[in-house]
């Protein structure tokens, strides 16, 4: 489904230094390479996820955690949300 | 099958046509007017840009001259960092008032107040032929001309907006992009060199001229390098379309089995293809690409039987490894990686059980990961020669055999 306020998760590449933060915090979305650089799944992100990457803007360390509009191409197509390894502790 | 447009006039050798010679032969230069007819000719013509990534040069002409509220910058680039192509300093040498032609179109089409020359520094010959041509005509607004320090990504379209400003040829990635906002924070065009000089004769003869040869889905002609196992190597025009077999025969070579193993199009970032493969291909941007390779800047090089495509390719990733910008985590750590894993697999006997499994592995992680496309083009030339050299990386890998063995055995 398109959506109008779809985002996509955009990482600042020359700023990111692999402290992994997002990876915790929105594991469905993100995994890190061999050398803890973050993959991103494509597509925009989920509407049940759009908390959890927000909060990966707020705590990434570096700023280098970025939120941008969709576009169409995007919005049509959401992330698929992978399993996360670790399940994660509500709270 | 070669056409004369870009390289018609005197033999290439005899240097610099002059502004005399030029006017004579091709008439005075055409005026454009601020998102005039010009842009929409080129639109027309289909025209792509010649740097690498063969964006369609009326919509980045559109795009600086919609946003340019004050003056634009038109960036004039001809750094041609890659190795194995020489288009851009043959034209720029042989053919300075062409590009700078195109150059003052650009610059009257985008309402640009200047005009960049962003010359590669080391290659001479080009930087002396487009100096004393400024100084030959009257530029219809100021032009300098930065020498473009010798490196990969100098250049990128963002790293050369921040060395004319001062900085490091280093890519800035994140938005804005150049035609937003670029030298001296103004919205600039960065257009390649042979680009300029298809514009140069597009104003002079129009869209339908242009179109009139090329076959298959691209039209127009195109400069390409043609190198490695060729009596005559160098530069030449070719018709959009032409067969790599037909270029390879005209620069003194052949394309077979028995003769060839296998042959790169497109450059650094682009894809090998085996012999059989590459002799009836059509070397045209969106047929190369469906072909698994590239068009690139136009280089063709051929590597002759006996040559091993993994000793080849690993050669060219420790190039990219060390070109890179060193701005990104993935690009740094990644790119060396697969180069260190695919120069132990190339060297028999030193490979690591897993790095052929990790090679494969990275090669699909690394695209769409760093402030430019670097990277991309890396892997992208990998997955090729993974495709295309299977059986080579395999011999490597679990026997520890390599075609050049023996030459290199002889040699010792």
């Amino acid at each position: 489904m398109a959506r109008d306020d779809a985002v996509t998760i955009a990482i600042d590449r020359i700023a990111c230094d692999g402290r992994g933060l997002c990876a915790e915090l929105l594991p469905e979305l993100i995994e890190l390479d061999d050398w803890g650089y973050p993959i991103v799944a494509p597509g925009s992100v989920p509407p049940q996820l759009i908390d959890d990457a927000r909060r990966a803007v707020t705590y990434c360390p570096v700023l280098a955690f970025k939120l941008r509009p969709a576009t169409t191409a995007e919005s049509r197509a959401s992330a698929p949300a992978r399993q996360p390894l670790v399940a994660r502790q509500p709270g | 099958m070669t056409p004369t447009r870009l390289l018609a006039g005197p033999a290439i050798p005899a240097g610099a046509e002059t502004i005399a010679d030029h006017r004579q032969r091709l008439g005075p230069r055409p005026r454009a007017t601020r998102r005039g007819e010009l842009t929409a000719t080129l639109d027309r013509s289909g025209l792509l840009g010649r740097g690498g990534a063969a964006f369609p040069a009326a919509r980045k002409w559109a795009a600086v001259a919609d946003r340019a509220d004050g003056d634009a910058v038109v960036l004039v680039n001809g750094a041609e960092g890659e190795p194995l192509s020489a288009k851009d300093q043959t034209l720029l040498t042989a053919r300075p008032h062409l590009v700078l032609d195109g150059a003052e179109l650009a610059a009257e089409a985008v309402g640009a107040a200047r005009i960049v020359l962003y010359i590669g520094g080391d290659h001479a010959n080009a930087v002396r032929a487009m100096q004393r041509a400024v100084a030959e005509r009257d530029m219809v607004v100021p032009t300098r001309l930065v020498a473009a320090p010798p490196t990969y990504v100098a250049g990128e379209e963002s790293a050369a907006v921040q060395f004319v400003d001062g900085g490091e040829a280093r890519p800035t990635g994140v938005p804005p992009r150049p035609f937003e906002r670029g030298v001296g924070g103004r919205p600039t065009l960065v257009q390649n060199v042979e680009t300029l000089a298809h514009v140069a004769l597009i104003a002079r003869y129009g869209d339908a001229w242009y179109r009139d040869i090329g076959s298959g889905p691209t039209r127009g002609s195109a400069l390409v390098t043609v190198g490695g196992d060729v009596a005559y190597p160098g530069v030449t025009e070719i018709a959009y379309g032409t067969t790599v077999r037909d270029l390879v025969a005209v620069a003194g070579g052949s394309v077979d089995r028995s003769s060839t193993a296998a042959v790169l199009l497109g450059g650094y970032f682009g894809g090998w293809l085996r012999a059989e493969q590459a002799a009836d291909q059509p070397l045209d941007p969106r047929s190369c690409r469906d072909a698994g390779s590239a068009f690139g800047c136009g280089v063709v090089h051929v590597l002759p039987a006996g040559r091993c495509g993994v000793v080849a390719t690993a050669r060219i990733l420790d190039y990219m490894a060390g070109q890179s910008a060193a701005q990104c985590g993935p690009c740094v750590f990644g790119l060396r990686a697969i180069a260190d894993a695919t120069a132990r697999i190339a060297a028999v006997g030193t490979a690591r059980s897993d790095d052929l499994a990790h090679v494969v592995r990275w090669s699909g992680q690394l695209a769409g990961r760093g402030a430019c496309k670097h990277p991309d083009g890396a892997v992208a030339l990998l997955r090729s020669a993974l495709r295309t050299f299977t059986d080579e990386f395999d011999r490597h890998e679990r026997f520890g055999v390599c075609v050049e063995a023996g030459r290199q055995g002889r040699a010792a």
